[in-house]
C-alpha cells in the first residue's frame, strides 16, 4: 500500500505533500496560537494571501497537466479559471440575500441598480450550494470540451491553438466587461457577506477554506499524478513528442487531448471557486490574456511537465509578485519580462532542472556517465 | 483715428445704396448711428421698429450691435443718451461704441440704463440678425444663416431669402439658400402647389434633415400634398439607406487599414519567418512614441516645421524599431528557431520590459500627438462626411503594404530572404549568409510596426499600452488570412474591418467585437491555414 502511494506520489511528490501538510498544521497554529509579538506568528491577511498562491498552484497544475504533458499551450486557461470563480461569486452573491444595499431578497444589487426587473435565467439554482459547485466544474469543463472538440477535430495544433485560445479568453473578457450580460459589468461580484453560513470576514473561515485550498492542491497533484503514469498517460506524452507518428500507430490523439484539456479545465474552474471567497471579489480582469501567459510563465519557471515544478513556481513567483511590487512596484515588470526570457533561454526545465542538473554532479563521476547515457537515451 | 472714420462713412453710404435699392418698402432710410440713437429710452414697439429697420438696412456690421440687444448687453447712457455695449467690469460697466466697435471707457453702474427686451422682441432680433447675415460678403457666413434658417423654418424668413437668392452668385450658398426658403415654405400656410415645389427642392439632397423636415411638414398636410410628401420622403430614405452602407464600408476600409498596418509587420516576422513575435505590438509603441519625441523636439525647436512632423518620424521610426527588432532577433530570438511556444514566451516577457521602459522614460500617462494640418478637416462626398486623417491612414497603409511586396518580389534582399524561409541549408549553401538574412528580415517587420505607429499614434492614445491593444487583433488578422501570404493578410484585415463595421449597428461596438472573434475561431478550426493557405504536404509543419 505505501510502495503503490510512494509511486504514486515519487519523490519529490512526497517532499511536496509533506511540506503542504507542514504548511496546513503550522500555518493555522502559528496564526491561532503564536503571540502576535513573535517573529513565527502569521497574521490572518498572510493567511489569506497563501490561500490565493494556492489557488495559483493549482491554476499551474493544471497548465502544467497539458503543457507539459500534452503539447498543447493554452493561452486561455485564465478563463476557466474566471469562470469558476464567477460560479462560485454567483452563489455567494444570492447568498448575500437581502443584506444588500438594495435589501431585496432576490436580486442582487447591481441588478436592482440597472432596474432589473427579475433574475436572468442563468441565475437560476445558484442560490443552492451543490447546483453551484457542480457549475464550478461543469461551466468551465463544458467550453473546453465544446472548444477543444472543435479545435482537435480540425488540427488546429501549437502556435495555431495558443492563438485562438487567447482569442476565446479575450473575447469572454470583453462579454464579462457589458453590464448586459448580467454578471456585474465592470465591477463584477463582491461584497459577498458569508458561504453556507460561515461569515466569509472571520479568522476561522478564512482558515478553512485556507486549509480547504491545501486539501484542494493535494489532491489535483494526486489526479494529475494518476492521469500521467497511467496508460493513457503515456499517450499523453507520446502525443506531445510525436503528435502524427502516434496518430498513424492507431491512437485517436484528438480523444486523449480533448480529455485531458476538459479535465485540466475543470481543475482550473475549481482553483478559481477556491480563489475568489478568499479574495472576496470577481471581476472581468481575471479573463485579461495577460492573466493566462502569466500562469504560463509559472510553469515554466518551475519546470514544465513535472507538476511539483508547476506548484513550486506558481508559489514562488507570486511570493516574488508580491514582495517586488510592494517594495518596488517600478521592478516588477522588468523582473517578470526577465524571468521571462532567462527561463527560456537558459532553463528550459525550470528550477526543478537545475536542480536535477546539480544533484547530477554530486554523483560520483562514474555514475554520472551512466546517468547521462541514460538520459541521451531518453531524449 | 481717421481710417475707422471713412470705413464706417463707406459703410454708410454702402448701406444706404443697398437699402433703397432691395427694400423700397420702409418709408424713410435712416442712417445706422441714427436708428442706435433712437435705442436709447425707447419703449419696446419703439425697438421694435428700430430692429425692423435696423434689419432692412442689410448691413452685415450691425449684426454685433443686434446680438447684444438680444443679450441684454446694450445700454445707453443717461447723460447724453448715446447708446453702448457694456460688459461688467472695472468698478461698474465697461463700455464699447457699437459701431467702431472702439473702447470708451467706463461708466458707473447709475449712470447707465439697459435697453430693455422682451420675449417677442428676442425673437424679432433674432430673425432680423438671420435676415441681416443672408447677405454678408463672407459666403461662409451667408450659409450660416442660410442652414440656422433651415433649423428654424420661420416663415418670416421667406421674403428676405428670396431676395438674398436673386442677389447670390455662389451656386452651392443659393442651394443651401433654396433649400432653407423650402423648409420656410413648407412651415407657412402657403397653397399646395407652393409646397409641392419645395418638396421636390427639399427632396433634392437626401440626408436626416430632409427626412425631418419633410416628416414635419407632412402633419396636417392635404392629400395632394401628403402623397408628394410621402413619395419624397421613400425616395429620401432609400437614398440614405444606400450611403449609410457605403458609410459602413468606408468606416470598414478604415478600421480594416488599421487593423493592416498592426498586422503587416507581423506578417513579415510570423508569417514568412515563423517567429512568434509577442512584442510586434510594442514596436508599434515604439513607433508612436517616436512621433511624440519627434512632435515635442518640433514644437520647442522648429514650431515651422509642424505640418511635417510626420514625415520626419517616418523614416525614424522605421530605422529605430528596425534597429531594436534586429537587437531582440540577435540576442533573444535565434537561439530559440524551431521552439515558436518558447519563442511566445521570451517575446512576452521582453514585451513587458519594454512596456516598462517606455513607463519609465515617459511616464505611464497618454502623450498628446498632434494632427498637422492636412490631416485635420473633412470633405464631403455625396451623402458621405469623409475626415482627411482617415483617407490619409487607408492610403498610407496602401502605400506601405505595396511597397513590402516589391521589396519582398522585386529586390535581391527579398529574394534572399524567401530563399531562406523556404529552404534554409540550401540558402546557405548558395552562399546566402542566413543569419543576416534573419536578422534582417526581422528587422524589416519591426521598422513595419514602427512605422504603423506612427500612422496609428494620430488615432489612437499614445500611452505604454498602445501595442497590448492591436496584439490579439494583429495576430488574428494573419491567421485568418492565411501565414505567409502578404495578400492574404491585406484580404483579411479589410474584411474583419467592414465586417466588424456591419455588426456594429446591429450588435454594438463591444458585441460586434466578440462576434468577429468567435468568427475567427469558428473559421480557424473549419480551414486551420487561413484563407489564402500555402499549398503543400508537410503533416507536421
Amino acid at each position: 500500500m505505501t510502495g503503490r502511494f510512494l509511486r504514486l506520489t515519487g519523490t519529490s511528490g512526497l517532499i511536496l505533500l509533506a511540506c503542504l501538510l507542514a504548511a496546513a498544521v503550522y500555518i493555522p497554529v502559528a496564526n491561532q496560537y503564536i503571540d502576535p509579538a513573535s517573529p513565527f506568528h502569521v497574521n490572518t491577511a498572510s493567511v489569506v494571501v497563501f490561500g490565493k498562491y494556492l489557488c495559483f498552484a493549482i491554476l499551474a497544475l493544471s497548465i502544467d497537466l497539458v503543457w507539459g504533458y500534452c503539447g498543447i499551450l493554452s493561452l486561455g486557461h485564465g478563463a476557466f479559471f474566471a469562470l469558476g470563480g464567477y460560479a462560485m461569486g454567483m452563489h455567494l452573491m444570492r447568498e448575500i440575500g437581502s443584506r444588500g444595499v438594495y435589501g431585496n431578497p432576490i436580486l442582487p444589487d447591481f441588478m436592482v441598480f440597472l432596474n432589473w426587473e427579475k433574475l436572468p435565467w442563468f441565475w437560476h439554482g445558484f442560490d443552492q450550494f451543490w447546483f453551484a459547485m457542480g457549475m464550478v466544474v461543469l461551466v468551465p469543463g463544458a467550453l473546453a470540451f465544446i472548444f477543444g472538440f472543435l479545435a482537435f477535430r480540425s488540427r488546429v495544433t501549437g502556435v495555431y491553438l495558443s492563438i485562438i485560445t487567447q482569442a476565446m479568453t479575450f473575447a469572454l473578457m470583453l462579454a464579462f466587461f457589458r453590464n448586459e450580460m448580467g454578471f456585474g459589468g465592470n465591477n463584477g461580484l463582491t461584497d459577498f457577506k458569508d458561504v453556507l453560513g460561515f461569515d466569509l470576514q472571520a479568522n476561522s473561515t478564512r482558515i478553512g477554506l485556507y486549509l480547504l485550498s491545501i486539501g484542494a492542491l493535494a489532491g489535483a497533484f494526486l489526479i494529475c499524478r494518476a492521469i500521467v503514469l497511467s496508460r493513457l498517460g503515456k499517450v499523453l506524452i507520446a502525443v506531445r513528442d510525436a503528435e502524427s507518428r502516434t496518430r498513424f500507430i492507431g491512437y485517436r490523439v484528438e480523444h486523449y487531448k480533448l480529455f485531458v484539456f476538459t479535465v485540466s479545465a475543470m481543475m482550473a474552474g475549481v482553483a478559481g471557486a477556491l480563489y475568489v471567497p478568499q479574495v472576496g471579489i470577481i471581476n472581468p480582469g481575471e479573463f485579461a490574456p495577460a492573466n493566462s501567459i502569466e500562469a504560463v510563465v509559472w510553469v515554466a519557471v518551475g519546470g514544465r511537465g513535472t507538476l511539483v515544478g508547476a506548484v513550486i513556481g506558481g508559489i514562488g513567483v507570486n511570493l516574488g509578485k508580491s514582495y517586488l511590487t510592494g517594495a518596488l512596484p517600478e521592478v516588477w515588470l522588468f523582473a517578470l519580462g526577465g524571468l521571462f526570457v532567462v527561463v527560456t533561454l537558459f532553463m528550459p526545465k525550470g528550477i526543478l532542472g537545475l536542480l536535477d542538473r546539480w544533484r547530477r554532479k554530486q554523483i560520483p563521476a562514474d555514475k554520472a556517465e551512466q546517468a547521462g547515457a541514460e538520459a541521451e537515451e531518453r531524449a | 483715428m481717421a481710417r475707422p472714420l471713412l470705413l464706417i462713412l463707406q459703410r454708410i453710404a454702402f448701406v444706404l445704396v443697398l437699402a433703397t435699392a432691395a427694400f423700397s418698402a420702409p418709408a424713410q432710410a435712416q442712417s445706422i448711428p441714427d436708428l442706435i440713437s433712437r435705442l436709447a429710452g425707447a419703449d419696446f414697439d419703439e425697438t421694435e421698429k428700430v430692429v425692423e429697420a435696423l434689419a432692412a438696412t442689410g448691413d452685415a456690421s450691425v449684426a454685433p450691435i443686434l446680438e447684444a440687444l438680444g443679450e441684454g448687453d446694450l445700454y445707453f447712457r443717461r447723460a447724453d443718451n448715446a447708446v453702448f455695449i457694456a460688459r461688467r467690469g472695472g468698478s461698474g460697466y465697461l463700455l464699447t461704441d457699437p459701431i467702431t466697435g472702439a473702447a470708451a471707457g467706463e461708466a458707473g453702474r447709475r449712470d447707465v440704463t439697459k435697453i430693455r427686451v422682451n420675449n417677442s422682441l428676442r425673437r424679432s432680433v433674432r430673425a432680423a440678425i438671420g435676415t441681416l447675415t443672408l447677405r454678408s460678403p463672407d459666403a461662409r457666413v451667408r450659409i450660416t444663416a442660410a442652414q440656422s434658417v433651415l433649423k428654424s423654418r420661420d416663415p418670416e424668413a421667406i421674403e428676405p431669402l428670396t431676395a438674398a437668392i436673386e442677389a447670390e452668385q455662389d451656386d452651392s450658398v443659393r442651394f443651401v439658400m433654396e433649400r432653407a426658403r423650402a423648409a420656410a415654405i413648407l412651415n407657412s400656410d402657403s397653397d399646395d402647389a407652393t409646397k409641392i415645389t419645395a418638396v421636390a427642392k427639399i427632396a433634392e439632397k437626401s440626408d436626416q434633415e430632409a427626412r425631418a423636415i419633410l416628416l414635419a411638414a407632412s402633419n396636417g398636410a392635404s392629400a395632394e400634398l401628403g402623397e408628394a410628401i410621402a413619395g419624397a420622403v421613400n425616395k429620401v430614405e432609400g437614398s440614405l439607406a444606400m450611403w449609410s452602407a457605403v458609410q459602413n464600408v468606408w468606416y470598414g476600409l478604415s478600421l480594416g487599414s488599421v487593423l493592416l498596418l498592426a498586422a503587416i509587420g507581423l506578417a513579415i516576422t510570423f508569417g514568412v519567418m515563423g517567429v512568434i513575435n509577442m512584442a510586434h505590438g510594442e514596436m508599434v509603441m515604439i513607433g508612436a512614441y517616436v512621433t511624440y519625441v519627434v512632435q515635442e523636439l518640433i514644437r520647442n525647436h522648429a514650431p515651422y516645421l509642424f505640418d511635417v512632423s510626420l514625415l520626419i518620424a517616418l523614416p525614424l521610426a522605421f530605422a529605430i524599431a528596425g534597429m531594436v527588432g534586429m537587437a531582440i532577433e540577435r540576442g533573444i530570438i535565434r537561439f530559440l528557431y524551431g521552439r515558436p511556444l518558447e519563442t511566445l514566451l521570451a517575446t512576452w516577457g521582453l514585451s513587458l520590459i519594454l512596456q516598462q521602459v517606455v513607463r519609465s522614460l515617459f511616464g505611464p500617462t497618454n502623450q498628446e500627438v498632434g494632427a498637422p494640418s492636412w490631416m485635420s478637416g473633412a470633405f464631403e462626398l455625396g451623402g458621405l462626411t469623409l475626415t482627411y486623417g482617415r483617407v490619409w491612414i487607408i492610403v498610407f497603409a496602401m502605400v506601405v503594404f505595396a511597397v513590402l511586396v516589391l521589396v519582398l518580389r522585386h529586390t535581391s534582399f527579398g529574394l534572399q530572404m524567401r530563399a531562406v524561409t523556404q529552404n534554409r541549408r540550401m540558402a546557405s549553401s548558395m552562399g546566402i549568409r542566413t543569419n543576416w538574412t534573419d536578422a534582417l528580415t526581422f528587422g524589416l517587420g519591426s521598422g513595419i510596426a514602427g512605422v504603423a505607429g506612427v500612422a496609428l499614434s494620430q488615432i489612437d492614445n499614445v500611452s505604454p499600452n498602445l501595442g497590448q491593444s492591436y496584439i490579439i487583433d494583429s495576430f488574428l488578422v494573419v491567421v485568418f488570412g492565411g501565414v505567409g501570404n502578404l495578400w492574404g493578410t491585406l484580404v483579411g484585415a479589410l474584411s474583419l474591418g467592414v465586417l466588424n463595421k456591419f455588426l456594429e449597428p446591429y450588435a454594438g461596438a463591444v458585441l460586434g467585437k466578440i462576434l468577429v472573434l468567435v468568427f475567427i475561431i469558428l473559421f480557424i478550426q473549419k480551414r486551420p491555414r487561413g484563407l489564402f493557405a500555402l499549398k503543400g504536404r508537410a503533416v507536421e509543419s
